[in-house]
């Protein structure tokens, strides 16, 4: 056997492999759609966190004499000291005269935490029903039957059938949006788990004696998390446009807490006179969920296995 | 091929079955009396009592599912107390808006993003490619009572082209139906739109790299033969599976662009039915929803026999 | 009659094609000249990576966006088709030239008839009204002797064998009689009976029209069965070129006598087999029975594997060999417990597993081991190859620095660097990744290993090595081994004993001296009379 042919068409093999791969994490991250999208998400981030000191006042203060003004209206405060003083409403006050900057600026804080805690809530319970079936046989029939049955019901109906159960408040809110999300979540790891279950290197693990749970955890789960990441972006961002159509009708979150879907639900009475009480909230809110979804499509072109196999 | 379709129907019962379960369960998980609960906030202690008997509550609750559910195969779906008539008439007055929605929507949803999709695909990196991505994304990202409002503005308040809200039923004026379903259905049309026109291009892309797509080359085809012949009708079935998913998202948005455009149709009514507490026509609604939904997809898997040969099995 | 005195059909002259930037080389092909006259059949040779189906399918205009040929000429017919546009390009595919690929199961269009398929070459090309047409396919369908021409013609691909549908694609690409034809890996696919008869076609069929063929193949049995010239090729290069019974008995290039000493010859060696050692394993009737199952599903039963009995002492090597489909694959899996046995009975040493419960099994897995075919899929990608090589042990209470210092001592039986322990698979070669997974299998000290089609995805260079290999460990460890493969020279050089299966039942057991040089039964007879290029034996070259 030459040596030297060996090693020549080994190397060349090698470096052929090696730029097949290389972490997709540091790609993901350059992706310009992630740098856009995350740039933005982390503005409204800092939004969301400085809200007190952006110039706001307190978004539930309510003024009966500064009713309904239009953007850029100057407004005469009473303060609690008894004095007065002066400040400019940008977008306006709505109908009890509270002042719509204050509130969409807040109202950022009940978006993003509805987004994050409906992914994160979804993708755990999602995760752990999809292992238990992607693992146990026979569970496995009875948990997608009733997986199928929840996803047979639209969505926002679901949330909304589940709120009218429930009564409106945020945790509330919070659950009946993941309820019809859980389903999407179980599907994507079961079939991760089906399909890297069959995979000779989990076969040679098996084979070489491994428990069960440690195939779990080191050679099974890790392939979830990057489809889990995706999946968790778009499960965010339609979940802050359920909570926002949810509370513009009326059956959300308490009218009292600013949030997008409030503020709107509030304007939309005298919208053709003062439609500012809709527009700046929905641009807000188109604003952010376009970042989380602009980052999502960056992160699943990296992230996603199918992708990434094919170029 | 019979016998796909059998299959397929009996494939549904179980889904279907669930789906009554959880309907059913829905009442019996609410805090309190259901029996209370279903009466409303203003009834007696006679009513509450007479609807006891009536759902049999006193009973086991395999009992009373069963009681439940035979009502509903009969189309008894039960009386609203909120709206003082049964639940079967609230529907039947309701569900014209509704249905003339949708359908106006899924036609021109269809008709819009199929084309633009195989076309963004066909020039996949083009501006045009670009423009239908960009467009797809917001289209995903703008809810849509934000966009009713901002076409009532533009075209109906500024413009004053088009009647800000309201229904006309299409029997009685075809004309003012029309002008009132134009913007309704323009709104729901968006995220459809962004949602097919993004699946199509996606998936005449994936055809497009098979390796029948370069034999049909390797034939000496022109561009557009391979594209409309050979691409396009393997493509057929992911877009039409996504088209069937999307109905969940077209009655979801029915509620909110009903709310916005005063639609008195079923998602109107829904919102009602919550906003009262009315539980007989919450869970008849949304398990006649569901039922719709299911049948469509039922009906598009077995429209995948006409696209490819090799589901007749 | 003398074929270099016609004018060419094809001629490629200083062909280079380049890469993307940021792949490994810089050309694809590189300064390729080569012809192909009519009635000739060119193999264009060469492992992965050598470029060789780049060169088909510039010559079809066909190739991917990346790549972009950069200087040269491609002559058909004496008319430069890198200058042509695409138009002309359309115009001279399938009436000219035309292509058969590797993957008959995928190249056909699902959605369309056979009969639709053949007819749209017919429908663009010419101006034949539907009748003559229609005639014209019946004819060619026959030509290339698909039965029942009628009905193949009505007929979609999923309702045809892999063989019938590359017969499909040649039809349609023989239909207008075109003066080139790039066959490109055409028979790869197929199982080894199924290749011969497809061979068989081509040969016949270029014969009879004086159709140049440009064959594209990295199997020197191919070659050796339907060349008349032969180019090989090395990254892009092509380093030797000549009349096939040159080429094949006296290489002049280093890389070519390399490449041909690497074929496995067809003829067993003589192997001294000891009847000595224990047996370390055993079946017994071993069976296994797929159903369809489901409640309102028609109950499909595939039975996979019937009545195998086999038996392996320590120190040999017992080859199971069959077509895919046989059951071979299936035995394997059922032996390393990677699925349950239906029926039968697994004796390992005195101990039945074919029915042990899971956790009962647990300890007996050490004892077997499995390499598999891809070493691509192999290895958990996450995990550095030192993890994966001390799972294992690790698993069966060895402490980890006793089990990395075991994990180096094996990286040097099989040859590789032990500091590259903290390496990721990504990181080597498909060869390299096998010797691994070997030394995977081996740490956990087993008393029988199972490569089930180990070599299967490696080039023939590298296949040698690991073979090499696999034999010594044997020998040095007094192991039993289970050989899978569907290469009847691979299994004539590795195994002491073989087993021909078919149709998930063992047709022919014996000593390989036994089943190569004497068959008894039909089917193996048939198989091994299959073979590509059984009658050449091939050389043994000094590199």
């Amino acid at each position: 056997m030459s040596a030297t042919i060996e090693d020549v068409v080994d190397s060349a093999s090698i470096s052929a492999a090696s730029t097949k791969r290389r972490s997709l994490w540091l790609l993901a991250i350059r992706n310009p759609n992630v740098i856009i999208g995350g740039t933005i998400l982390a503005i409204m981030l800092l939004i969301a966190a400085l809200a007190p000191v952006l110039g706001t006042i307190d978004p539930t203060r309510i003024d009966p004499a500064g009713r309904n003004k239009k953007p850029g209206t100057e407004i005469t405060y009473r303060l609690d000291d008894g004095t007065t003083a002066k400040r400019v409403a940008i977008m306006g006050t709505d109908s009890l005269g509270r002042d719509v900057y204050s509130r969409v600026i807040y109202g950022t804080r009940v978006s993003l935490a509805v987004g994050v805690a409906v992914a994160i809530i979804a993708v755990l319970i999602g995760t752990v029903i999809g292992l238990i079936s992607g693992y146990v046989r026979w569970l496995d029939g009875i948990i997608m039957r009733i997986m199928d049955g929840l996803m047979a019901i639209p969505g926002i109906l679901l949330a909304i059938a589940l709120v009218s159960i429930w009564r409106a408040g945020l945790i509330t809110v919070i659950f009946a949006i993941v309820v019809p999300d859980v389903p999407r979540v179980v599907r994507l790891v079961r079939s991760v788990v089906l399909t890297v279950r069959e995979e000779p290197y989990v076969e040679g693990a098996i084979s070489v004696g491994t428990p069960t749970w440690i195939l779990m955890f080191r050679h099974i789960l890790p392939n979830t998390v990057a489809p889990l990441i995706v999946q968790g972006t778009f499960l965010a961002a339609a979940a802050i446009l359920v909570e926002a159509a949810l509370s513009f009708l009326g059956i959300g979150i308490p009218p009292e807490i600013p949030s997008w879907g409030n503020i709107m639900a509030e304007g939309r009475t005298l919208f053709r006179v003062f439609p500012h009480n809709i527009f700046f909230p929905g641009i807000f809110l188109a604003l952010t969920v376009l970042a989380i979804n602009i980052m999502g499509d960056g992160l699943r072109d990296t992230l996603d296995p199918k992708m990434s196999k094919k170029v | 091929m019979i016998d796909f379709i059998v299959r397929r129907l009996i494939a549904i019962i179980p889904v279907l079955t669930v789906v009554a379960i959880l309907v059913f369960l829905m009442l019996r998980l609410t805090p309190g009396d259901p029996a209370a609960v279903i009466a409303g906030d203003n009834a007696t202690s006679d009513q509450i009592a007479d609807i006891r008997t009536k759902l049999g509550l006193n009973e086991p609750i395999w009992t009373q599912f069963v009681i439940w559910i035979g009502d509903m195969l009969q189309g008894n779906f039960g009386e609203s107390f909120f709206f003082k008539k049964t639940v079967a008439e609230l529907i039947a007055q309701r569900i014209e808006p509704t249905l003339a929605l949708a359908v106006c929507t899924l036609i021109f949803a269809v008709g819009i993003s199929v084309p633009i999709g195989v076309l963004a695909a066909y020039r996949q990196g083009s501006l045009l490619d670009r423009v239908v991505m960009g467009f797809s994304v917001v289209g995903f990202s703008v809810p849509g009572f934000v966009i009713g409002y901002c076409l009532i503005y533009v075209f109906a308040i500024e413009l004053g082209w088009l009647p800000v809200q309201g229904y006309i039923r299409i029997g009685v004026n075809f004309w003012g139906f029309l002008e009132r379903m134009v913007l309704p259905s323009l709104t729901l049309s968006v995220g459809f739109i962004a949602l097919i026109s993004r699946i199509t291009r996606a998936s005449v892309l994936e055809v497009l790299n098979e390796d029948y797509i370069r034999t049909a080359r390797a034939k000496g085809l022109s561009n557009r033969v391979v594209l409309m012949r050979h691409a396009l009708r393997n493509a057929a079935v992911p877009i039409l599976t996504v088209i069937g998913l999307g109905i969940a998202i077209l009655i979801g948005g029915a509620v909110v662009t009903e709310s916005v455009f005063g639609l008195p149709g079923l998602g109107r009514l829904t919102v009602e039915a919550v906003l009262s507490r009315d539980f007989p026509t919450i869970q008849a609604v949304i398990l006649m929803f569901s039922v719709v939904y299911v049948v469509v997809n039922l009906l598009i898997d077995i429209s995948y026999t006409l696209f490819d040969p090799r589901i007749r099995y | 009659m003398s074929i270099e005195t016609k004018r060419p059909v094809l001629e490629v002259r200083n062909l280079s094609v380049s890469l993307p930037s940021g792949a490994d080389r810089v050309h694809a092909v590189e300064k390729v000249s080569f012809t192909v006259s009519p009635g000739e059949i060119v193999c264009l040779v060469g492992e992965s990576g050598s470029g060789k189906s780049v060169i088909a399918f510039t010559v079809m205009g066909l190739l991917a966006k990346a790549l972009k040929p950069t200087s040269g000429e491609i002559l058909l017919e004496g008319e430069n088709i890198l200058a042509a546009d695409e138009s002309r390009l359309r115009e001279l595919r399938c009436t000219r030239m035309s292509m058969i690929f590797q993957e008959p199961m995928t190249a056909l269009n699902p959605v369309m008839t056979c009969g639709e398929q053949i007819d749209e070459v017919l429908n663009t090309h010419t101006k034949l009204d539907a009748a003559a047409r229609k005639a014209k396919i019946i004819a060619i369908l026959a030509r290339v002797k698909l039965p029942e021409p009628e009905r193949i013609y009505g007929s979609y691909p999923h309702q045809l064998s892999g063989g019938q549908r590359q017969r499909i694609m040649i039809a349609m690409a023989l239909v207008l009689d075109p003066v080139l034809l790039i066959a490109d890996e055409p028979t790869t696919a197929l199982d080894v009976t199924t290749q011969a008869e497809i061979l068989k076609l081509i040969a016949e069929l270029q014969d009879g029209q004086g159709t140049g063929v440009l064959f594209i193949t990295h199997d020197f049995g191919v070659v050796a069965e339907i060349a008349h010239r032969v180019a090989v090729l090395r990254w892009g290069e092509l380093v030797e070129m000549g009349p096939t019974e040159k080429i094949l008995s006296r290489p002049e290039h280093s890389y070519t006598k390399m490449l041909i000493s690497s074929v496995p010859s067809i003829h067993p060696v003589h192997r001294d087999v000891r009847k000595d050692g224990p047996t370390v394993l055993r079946t017994e009737k071993l069976g296994k029975t797929y159903s369809g199952s489901g409640f309102f599903q028609k109950a499909r039963v595939v039975k996979a594997a019937v009545d195998v009995d086999l038996d392996i002492r320590r120190g040999e090597t017992l080859g199971i060999v069959g077509e895919s489909g046989s059951g071979k694959s299936t035995v394997a899996r059922c032996i390393a417990r990677l699925i349950d046995p239906s029926e039968g009975k697994i004796f390992l040493g005195d101990t039945e597993i074919a029915t042990m419960k899971a956790s009962k099994l647990r300890p007996h897995r050490r004892r077997v081991q499995i390499v598999f075919q891809d070493p691509y899929r192999s290895m958990n990608p996450r995990i550095t190859i030192g993890e994966s090589i001390i799972e294992g042990p690790m698993n069966f209470g060895l402490k980890r620095d006793e089990a990395l210092a075991r994990a180096r001592k094996l990286m040097e039986t099989v040859r590789l660097d032990p500091n590259s322990l903290d390496r990721y698979p990504h990181q080597f070669s498909g060869g390299q990744r096998q010797r691994i997974c070997i030394a995977r299998a081996l740490a956990m000290e087993p008393e029988l290993l199972i490569a089930d089609e180990a070599v299967s995805a490696l080039d023939v260079s590298v296949q040698k090595q690991v073979l090499e290999l696999l034999d010594e460990i044997r020998v040095r460890l007094n192991l039993a081994v289970l050989f899978i493969t569907h290469d009847l020279r691979v299994a004539a050089q590795i195994c002491d004993y073989v087993a021909v299966m078919s149709k998930g039942r063992v047709v022919e057991y014996g000593s390989a001296e036994q089943v190569f040089g004497s068959p008894k039964d039909d089917y193996t007879k048939a198989l091994f009379a299959a073979a590509p290029g059984r009658n050449w034996e091939f050389g043994k070259f000094a590199a």
